[in-house]
């Protein structure tokens, strides 16, 4: 006898098609924030399946912050070309360069929240009404009280606490010229989910998930990438590991873990196991106790 | 490792600072191991500084600086764990009247609620509330924790009185299951782990209890019902006149071959075909999210409902529905507003409110016609083109709809078709 019921991975799979296909519906000129993260990698193949056979009816965005992991450049482009979509990028550098930020200073010094600002110069610059983003509520506490359709004052602001009840699945996706919202499809994944799913549908995300042998030096309780970007100390010493990355962000900022996983099997293996939240190797996190709460207010993703 | 074919299940928490709604959570969640390291390690930092004993539990489950300074929950926040037997969401809302609204909002996606009742206190107003909204919004489940059981010394009769007090106002309430289970969630009996404290006790552990109730036939499977989000049309070489319409089946089964309506225009077609991603399917079942194409090329857009001939919704203008204000802003008298009912949206005005709820005392109060933030009441509406709708009873998807106030663009009101 047929099972006239889906599992928890199906059934999350059509939640995000429905609210994928909502955006579509209800906005003029949506786009995928797309990082080159596995976030963000599910979320465009989600698209893909959500619009077959038709391309998917969003433009990837890519806030570059010029501190980039080469391979996560490489598999963007890759991905663009495959889906024929549109790639749109968004450059830190250039609001630097145009004085719309300034770099912070120091050794830990990072370019994490300088994207807000581009991100939002884009967004007005390509009048772009819907931002579609890979956040999952149980990423982080600020998020857990996201909305799927989340609005955004005309400053690219998010107000916590004014937020437009979301019931049953009836979204509200109406705003004002200047506004626009952030949607979320995957809201209510796990990391657990996101990685039984790539290995569910045999997804290609890039290199750097995967352990490999980097130079490294040991930094906030993880392995930060060498890089042309980073600035290392005197006391700092460089090392050899095999590593692989969590969680893709700037390269400055994103911390390695030691590991042995390889293949998806042993990276769904491992994460089961393991007993530290992803975000928990992101230094950009760890600034006070509400700073995700913060940018998130300010704009970010 | 395989992926599990294990279910989701949505549950609520309802309650308020002092009933250890908080506690609970984070007990579920301590005990199932869901808490990471670094999560803990922040946690027992913070309660260390703040000179509590040992870990806060409750501390889990605080989300937003203003809560965390205030002590108190203001909105809904989810919480995800899993267990070998199911992956569950939490939806846990504050419990305090002026966060009804929350309430609704958490209990709309649940599958069960879970209402915790203070054993010192027994069943009080906000019992009453809890039970009433999850009686309202049709939650299929419900499971009242009687909590604190340590500090009247796991008393079995205390409990038998409040599972009695309890059975009193179930009768004016439309809840199909109720169970009731005796907790410590500070102390952990009964949570995940059977209470040897209470041996009297004969059920199971909450824990157990979500891993088991059955949830495969809480989703209608009668009623074939297929609001089109967007049609599919690849204006491709390969596919020059391919048409398909995308949604999700919200509630019963579609077959291959099935003779259909598209509504409201009344045309009927046969499904050609069930399409997800490169895969052809026989059938589709609620909440599937397909895209359907047709044998005949009739016309189908947005907020149109896919439907079996012999089996179709109501079409109604006017009608009675149960709403919950979520709005600072008081209704207008004969108020428009847009109406969002599955895809579909219309403009609509409130023509009358007939009666409000006291959700304490669950009278009703046909002298008060205001309709303020939080309250519930019965409302006439209509809309300039008629709707296709089921009773809420019948179809949660199909007998939703939400308000929105074209000035703000705000949500203002959820309704439910009577």
């Amino acid at each position: 006898m047929t099972k006239y019921y889906l599992n928890y991975i199906e059934e999350l799979e059509s939640e995000a098609i429905f609210v994928l296909r909502e955006v579509a519906a209800q906005f003029q000129n949506p786009v995928i924030l797309f990082s080159g993260g596995k976030d963000s990698i599910v979320v465009t193949h989600l698209a893909k399946k959500a619009f077959y056979p038709a391309k998917i009816p969003f433009a990837l965005l890519h806030v570059d912050t010029g501190h980039n992991f080469p391979e996560t450049i490489l598999f963007r482009d890759q991905l663009v070309k495959e889906l024929g979509a549109t790639l749109l990028v968004g450059s830190v550098q250039k609001s630097i360069d145009e004085g719309r930020v300034s770099e912070e200073k120091g050794k830990n010094a990072s370019r994490n929240i300088l994207q807000i600002t581009t991100l939002l110069d884009t967004i007005e610059e390509l009048q772009i009404d819907c931002a579609i983003g890979g956040g999952r509520r149980d990423e982080e506490k600020a998020r857990a009280k996201e909305r799927f359709f989340s609005h955004r004052d005309d400053f690219g602001q998010w107000d916590p606490k004014n937020q437009r009840a979301e019931l049953w699945n009836l979204f509200n996706g109406k705003y004002f010229p200047g506004e626009h919202f952030r949607a979320f499809p995957i809201s209510n994944w796990t990391e657990m989910d996101v990685w039984n799913y790539i290995l569910k549908e045999k997804i290609a995300i890039p290199s750097l998930y995967f352990a490999h042998e980097r130079e490294v030096i040991w930094r906030n309780n993880s392995w930060i990438p060498v890089s042309e970007h980073l600035q290392i100390d005197s006391e700092e010493s460089i090392a050899k590991k095999i590593i692989r990355f969590r969680t893709l962000g700037d390269i400055t900022i994103t911390g390695g873990i030691e590991s042995e996983a390889d293949t998806l099997e042993k990276i769904v293996e491992e994460v089961a196991a393991m007993r530290q939240t992803e975000r928990g190797n992101r230094a950009d996190d760890k600034r006070s106790e509400s700073s995700m709460e913060d940018r998130k207010r300010e704009g970010y993703f | 490792m395989e992926i599990s074919n294990n279910q989701l299940l949505r549950f609520t928490t309802a309650g308020s600072v002092d009933d250890g709604k908080s506690t609970l959570i984070g007990r579920l969640l301590y005990d199932s191991k869901s808490i990471f390291e670094d999560q803990l390690e922040s946690i027992e930092a913070t309660s260390k500084r703040r000179g509590h004993e040992g870990v806060d539990l409750a501390l889990f489950t605080d989300g937003l600086r203003d809560e965390r300074e205030q002590g108190i929950t203001i909105d809904v926040a989810y919480r995800y764990f899993a267990t070998p037997k199911r992956k569950f969401i939490i939806a846990d809302t504050p419990g305090h009247i002026q966060y009804t609204r929350n309430m609704v909002t958490g209990a709309s996606t649940a599958n069960a609620a879970i209402i915790l009742i203070d054993a010192r206190n027994g069943v009080v107003e906000q019992t009453k509330r809890h039970s009433y909204i999850a009686s309202l919004l049709q939650i299929p489940h419900v499971i009242v924790c009687v909590n604190k059981m340590d500090l009247v010394n796991y008393d079995e009769e205390a409990y038998n009185s409040i599972v009695s007090q309890y059975e009193s106002i179930l009768s004016k309430m439309a809840i199909k299951d109720v169970r009731f289970i005796p907790i410590s969630a500070l102390n952990g009996d009964n949570v995940v782990e059977r209470s040897e404290n209470m041996n009297w006790f004969m059920g199971a552990p909450l824990l157990a209890t979500l891993e088991t109730l059955h949830i495969s036939s809480d989703l209608n499977k009668i009623d074939a019902r297929f609001p089109v989000q967007t049609v599919i049309r690849p204006q491709t070489e390969a596919y020059h006149d391919y048409r398909a319409y995308a949604g999700r089946l919200e509630s019963g089964i579609l077959r291959k071959g099935d003779e259909v309506t598209a509504l409201p225009s009344g045309f009927s077609s046969k499904i050609k075909s069930i399409v997800v991603y490169e895969k052809e399917l026989d059938e589709a079942f609620a909440p599937m999210s397909v895209s359907i194409t047709l044998e005949d090329d009739i016309d189908i857009s947005r907020g149109d409902m896919i439907v079996r001939i012999n089996n179709q919704p109501k079409k109604v203008q006017e009608f009675d529905a149960m709403i919950c204000w979520l709005s600072s802003a008081q209704a207008r008298p004969r108020g428009k507003y847009s109406i969002r009912h599955t895809t579909n949206e219309q403009k609509s005005m409130i023509v009358e409110s007939v009666y409000k709820i006291d959700i304490n005392t669950l009278e009703r109060n046909t002298d008060d016609q205001t309709i303020s933030m939080n309250d519930i009441c019965r409302i006439k509406i209509k809309t300039t083109k008629p709707l296709m709708v089921d009773e809420y009873r019948d179809n949660r998807a199909t007998g939703s709809f939400i308000l929105i106030d074209d000035s703000t663009n705000e949500t203002v009101a959820a309704g439910m078709i009577i």
